[in-house]
């Protein structure tokens, strides 16, 4: 493979590059999903090919294809040039860049058990064993179990005399089960929507014990049916874990991400209020908060050895005791705020894609509180488990996230169950009332999302957040005390 | 065969690549298709061009059926082994699969009517230097409202075929080009968009007028409360509507399983007399596409009659499933996400967007919405922001820009107080669609800027 990068720079500088990288990515997934006792899909992938990110006359351009020859290579690095000539036309200066040390090295994340040579029998057969005990229940119209496993292989080079080989091993599951009846539909996941995910092996996947989480998960569905609705109010808050890593999915890695901060994302997904003024001095939350982004934990989703640019994994402070303290950053946005070094968060999603700024591993740092004590020491709240609807403006200030369920809590104990909760606010304010976050009965999970959708053309990554249940104060509850038809049901 | 100047394979070329699949499966029955294509897409932001990519590939779908039992399996190389050992894979995991007892059969083979032209040379062959010229223009035209540029122009060719072993062939080559642009004058934004398969039919002054004037108009606007208000939806925000109704209930899928709003509906009121919503993958007014990804031809599928839930759309699994003929909307892929509308249109009626705005007394004219989502599916609720150009309507005139609103609102309801329907439409996403004017939208939020 040597060759094939070596020729393909070697034509990029003789085209005029200042700069090119070249990266050649191997994809495999496998993806098995049971809907109501059948195997409703049994999927495999394969995907191969390369791409050549170029800067000429002071511009980028990039060219990719999928047949990896000598030939082809040499084209598509000629094609490149020419795109980042075609980009100068519209230059105000010239593209800078943070400088990397070169690197070589070949780097493989952790698993124990390879998903893709366990017997395609035994993965069906623990889905099915769920998909059974979910449809026990009669409310229950759809059950669904699945699993995913992703292996890729990646090779970095670039004219800064780096050659890096990276391999990893995705896997994860998870089970849902949705309940009808009336007009009213009802659903509940496990152990998260769409199931949890990790840089781990099929070990992650029989850790959540499907098969045995499948009654409560059904139970919960067709009891939410007779629930009442969620109450329209202003109460203390109690986010469970994989709702919380949404929200600091959304409201907090997303606006950190510098390329959004300078504007090269406004027309698609937008902008950020965390502007560069605001760096070290913005209160964004409580002092209780503290938010990292790790590339370095151990089995995230977001975890790498180097990036896409060549630049090593590092633990940046993103949020510290409640001021706003960093940014995930690029070679490019890191020059350009005047920092020496990158924080080495651009990722592409495979070869056709240019690397972009991506969440790494999010995480909101353990508390000091056990989730018992949360709801112990809460008089009037609610308790809100696992995101069903997410949305949030352009800048990442006023959000509103619908769950599957809610509890009511009343003088330190959980109580009745709600449906169609949701609950709104602004960024800031919302991360301010943050004034317990636990971890010390060992609730902080690091959990996976493997569907973030950034650029254009489309782009998604697999990021990472580690969290635990926290209590936000004084939150503005049920959007909708009776959204229109709830009559009918 | 003409290869269209060399940019494409060919249906010839892509039918032996195909005959060749179907001839070394060893399943019942196999499905096989093939696309490939080449897009670029520059991007600007801060009005100079920031990123600038192009991208060849090619993608081989397999579904082989053993049985009742399906595998699937794809991968992005047409060369003759990999496409075997793509084959072999659908074949093993079928073979490893349990029964689905829902699975008929494969479609029959069904001819295809000519369909309007899908592939523009011009469009195929635009150039970096060619997409660079027309961002250029587009900033020149910003700079002079003040104004800066962000936005992709992108374009793109691929031919795409199916086959089966049960003696479907189809082929098609088609064009597509894409152009959307932000515009940011201080305080002030803008949006505009357009697509078109061929990219003469994209007016590039046109988008950068539009959007520049809205980022002017929209400079320091004023903060207002949240509550009911009658809107006037461009039809940015009207697609949203039609594509929600079609995410969450226009699949024959989502009603088999209960959870779309048509189910148990069919033959009812929904919403307004004044909406009619259909499917027509044959209309140049919208997204030609003469098959699906099972080869099966399009149907024009009436959806919504003068406000009465009609039928949803099929593929030949769902529609095996009820002894009916699939509608072709299949979205092919591993089976899990049913039938897709993606070419509706929702009749146009006869007023102008300043006739809505003239005929409201206080009101909000709606650019655009961000990040929509789904609350209730059946109830059809959804939630978002407004984006980009949102104005106050007063005694007939449009008065002052606003900060951005959150609504939570039933698209249905929302439907069904529909007050003007526009007479003009535009090809947006997976529709097309005139204004509307809508009463009473429910506005529950705000935002700061």
């Amino acid at each position: 493979m040597k060759e094939f990068t070596e020729r393909v720079l070697q034509k990029a500088r003789d085209l005029g590059a200042t700069y090119a990288d070249v990266r050649i990515v191997r994809g495999a997934s496998e993806s098995i999903s049971i809907k109501n006792g059948k195997v409703d899909a049994l999927a495999s992938s394969t995907d191969y090919g390369f791409g050549v990110r170029v800067i000429a006359d002071g511009a980028w351009g990039f060219a990719s294809s999928f047949t990896v020859t000598n030939e082809e290579g040499e084209r598509v690095a000629a094609e490149a040039v020419r795109i980042a000539e075609a980009s100068a036309r519209l230059k105000k200066q010239d593209v800078k860049l943070a400088p990397v040390d070169p690197a070589e090295g070949r780097f493989e994340s952790e698993w124990k058990i390879d998903p893709f040579e366990v017997p395609l029998e035994e993965k069906i057969g623990l889905l099915l064993d769920a998909d059974k005990v979910m449809r026990q229940r009669p409310e229950i119209k759809i059950a669904e179990s699945s699993m995913e496993s992703w292996r890729t292989d990646e090779t970095f080079a670039s004219t800064d005399g780096s050659y890096i080989e990276q391999a990893k091993i995705e896997s994860g599951g998870g089970i849902a089960a949705t309940a009808i009846e009336g007009g009213e539909m009802q659903r509940r996941s496990y152990p998260q929507l769409g199931g949890d995910h990790a840089a781990r092996g099929y070990e992650y996947v029989e850790r959540w014990d499907l098969p045995g989480h499948a009654e409560q998960t059904a139970k919960e569905a067709a009891e939410l049916l007779k629930a009442p609705q969620c109450p329209s109010d202003v109460r203390d808050l109690v986010l469970e874990g994989s709702m919380l890593a949404l929200q600091v999915h959304e409201s907090c890695g997303h606006p950190i991400e510098l390329d959004r901060v300078f504007g090269t994302e406004a027309s698609y997904a937008g902008t950020s209020f965390l502007t560069t003024d605001k760096l070290g001095r913005f209160r964004y939350g409580s002092d209780k908060v503290n938010i990292v982004a790790d590339a370095t934990i151990p089995g995230g989703l977001g975890t790498f050895a180097y990036d896409d640019e060549g630049v090593p994994a590092q633990r940046v402070d993103i949020v510290k005791e409640g001021i706003f303290s960093g940014y995930l950053s690029s070679r490019e946005t890191a020059a350009k705020i005047g920092w020496p070094r990158s924080g080495g968060a651009m990722r592409a999603d495979g070869w056709n894609r240019i690397p972009l700024i991506r969440m790494t591993n999010i995480n909101l740092l353990p508390g000091d509180w056990t989730f018992d004590e949360i709801i112990k020491d809460t008089k009037n709240g609610i308790y809100a488990a696992m995101v069903t609807s997410w949305s949030i403006d352009d800048k990442r200030l006023n959000f509103q996230f619908g769950t599957e369920i809610a509890w009511e809590i009343e003088n330190g104990s959980l109580g009745r169950m709600f449906r169609n909760p949701t609950y709104t606010g602004i960024t800031y304010e919302f991360w301010r009332s943050c004034d317990a976050i636990s971890g010390r009965g060992g609730e902080w999970h690091l959990w996976g999302v493997p569907n973030c959708g950034k650029g254009e053309p489309g782009q998604g990554a697999h990021v990472g957040h580690g969290v635990a249940p926290s209590r936000f104060r004084n939150v503005r509850i049920g959007v909708m005390e009776s959204p229109s038809g709830e009559s009918e049901g | 065969m003409s290869d269209k100047n060399g940019k494409l394979l060919g249906q010839d070329r892509l039918s032996e690549v195909l005959k060749r699949a179907l001839s070394v499966s060893k399943a019942d029955q196999t499905q096989v298709s093939v696309g490939i294509g080449q897009s670029s897409l520059t991007r600007f932001a801060g009005s100079v061009i920031h990123q600038n990519v192009s991208e060849r590939n090619a993608g081989v779908a397999v579904r082989a059926i053993i049985g009742k039992k399906i595998g699937f399996a794809t991968g992005n190389s047409i060369e003759e082994g990999e496409v075997r050992r793509t084959v072999e894979k659908a074949v093993e995991l079928a073979t490893h699969a349990e029964d689905n007892p829902d699975f008929v059969s494969l479609p029959e083979p069904k001819p295809i009517p000519l369909a309007p032209q899908t592939f523009f040379e011009r469009t195929a062959e635009l150039s970096p230097e060619d997409r660079a010229l027309s961002v250029e223009k587009l900033v020149k035209i910003a700079a002079k409202e003040g104004a800066e540029a962000a936005g992709s122009f992108s374009v793109g060719y691929q031919e795409h075929a199916v086959a089966s072993s049960l003696g479907i062939m189809a082929y098609n080559s088609r064009t597509r080009s894409h152009l959307t642009t932000v515009m940011t004058a201080d305080t002030g934004f803008g949006y505009a968009n357009r697509l078109a398969a061929d990219v003469a039919k994209i007016p590039v002054e046109e988008v950068a007028q539009e959007a520049a004037e809205r980022a002017a108009k929209s400079r320091n606007p004023i903060s207002i409360e949240p509550g009911e208000y009658d809107v006037v939806l461009t039809p940015y925000c009207v697609e949203e509507l039609v594509s929600f109704l079609s995410w969450t209930g226009f699949s024959a899928l989502a009603v088999q399983e209960g959870r779309s709003f048509m189910a148990g509906k069919l033959g009812q009121k929904v919403c307004g007399e004044n909406i009619t919503i259909w499917d027509d993958g044959f209309d140049p007014r919208g997204n030609v596409d003469p098959f699906d990804a099972e080869g099966v031809p399009k149907q024009r599928v009436d959806l919504i009659v003068n406000g009465v839930a009609k039928t949803v759309v099929y593929d030949s699994f769902t529609a095996k499933k009820e002894g009916k003929e699939s509608t072709g909307h299949s979205t092919g892929g591993s089976g899990t996400h049913g039938p897709f509308a993606w070419n509706m249109f929702l009749a146009p009626g006869n007023a102008t967007v300043d006739e809505m705005i003239a005929s409201t007394e206080r009101g909000l004219l709606v650019t655009r919405f961000n990040y929509t989502n789904i609350i209730h599916p059946l109830l059809t609720v959804f939630t978002g922001m407004t984006r980009d150009g949102t104005f106050l309507i007063e005694r007939g005139k449009v008065t002052k820009p606003v900060k951005n609103l959150r609504f939570t609102e039933s698209v249905l309801e929302a439907l069904s107080n529909v007050e003007m329907v526009g007479k003009e439409l535009s090809l947006q996403g997976a529709a097309t669609v005139p204004a509307l004017k809508v009463k009473n939208f429910r506005f529950t939020g705000v935002t700061e800027f």
